[in-house]
């Protein structure tokens, strides 16, 4: 079972996966929405951020099918975010200081 | 090019699948762009006004914020699966999950208008007078408010527009079963607009 499993990874078409990965996204929308309520004061923005980045990776890898996308995919994607954080991190390198 | 359907067999005419997702994906690094730019814009007026876009957060309602959460991340779900079903040759069924996106994206911007109009009603707006007796730091707020949500909804429009094209490509056939890399493209983009809203949403609609 679990050998078929793996076989047929590469091109599953199968809809449970994606139902799961669904109820995910709906368990970590809830969850935002409750830990929102608590004042975690400068961690309240962090784990919100958090939680909207395991979204969109559960989005990005099997939804949009990085996971099975050849690696350049993968390669172009992990480039386009390095340089978003980059850019992140240079724009607060200045502005924490004001 | 290669492209003319003459220079080979018919069942072997030249089609680059990979090539037309990567086109896709080259085209969604551009959106970052586009959004990333204005995330940037939000983060660096919230880290100078940070008691200001919490006042003014509190005129949002959480609930249809999360509400149209819902409806996206379920519209991505359905986008996904009418791709599995055009895979398994199930036209019908993938027909029916396409349309499903659609409306669940009306429902998405049918929600999106009453949340506006409620704003418009109570004048704020760019330019309104209730807005413009506020302070600085929420006049921004709501000034990135409006061009993110609004910029976001129009690619919201954007993939309904492309998703139902699709939906007539596969009541037509061009997309079957064999050849389906058109639909994909249409998802990947419609997931692109699910995940900015993933980020919206905690930014304007969590903060108390």
């Amino acid at each position: 079972m679990i050998e078929k499993n793996q076989m047929s990874e590469e091109h599953s078409h199968s809809y449970g996966i994606y139902i799961l990965v669904w109820l995910g996204l709906m368990t970590l929308t809830a969850v935002t929405v409750a830990v929102a309520g608590i004042n975690f004061g400068a961690l309240t923005v962090a784990t919100a951020l958090l939680v909207a980045s395991i979204k969109s990776f559960l989005v990005l890898k099997i939804f949009m099918h990085l996971n099975v996308e050849q690696k350049v995919f993968k390669i172009f994607v992990g480039a386009a975010l390095f340089f978003i954080i980059v850019s992140f991190v240079l724009l607060f390198a200045d502005y924490s200081f004001l | 090019m290669s492209n003319s359907p003459l220079a080979v067999h018919a069942d072997h005419a030249h089609r680059d699948d990979i090539g037309s997702r990567m086109g896709m994906w080259l085209f969604l690094f551009t959106e970052l762009i586009l959004f990333g730019g204005m995330f940037f814009l939000y983060s660096v007026y919230r880290f100078t006004n940070q008691e200001a876009f919490h006042i003014a957060a509190k005129e949002l309602n959480t609930l249809v914020g999360t509400f149209n959460t819902a409806i996206l991340l379920t519209s991505s779900l359905t986008i996904v699966l009418s791709i599995v079903a055009i895979q398994k040759n199930n036209r019908k069924l993938s027909i029916y999950f396409q349309l499903i996106t659609v409306a669940l994206a009306l429902g998405f911007l049918v929600n999106k208008f009453f949340e506006w109009s409620a704003k418009f009603h109570h004048g704020i707006y760019p330019g309104g007078e209730e807005l413009l007796a506020k302070s600085k730091g929420e006049i921004l707020f709501f000034g990135l408010y409006y061009v993110m949500t609004g910029l976001h909804g129009l690619h919201v429009i954007i993939g309904m527009v492309l998703i139902s094209w699709m939906t007539v490509y596969t009541a037509k056939g061009i997309v079957n079963k064999d050849n389906y890399v058109k639909l994909e493209t249409a998802g990947l983009y419609w997931h692109l607009v699910d995940i900015i809203w993933i980020f919206l949403f905690p930014l304007f609609y969590l903060i108390t």
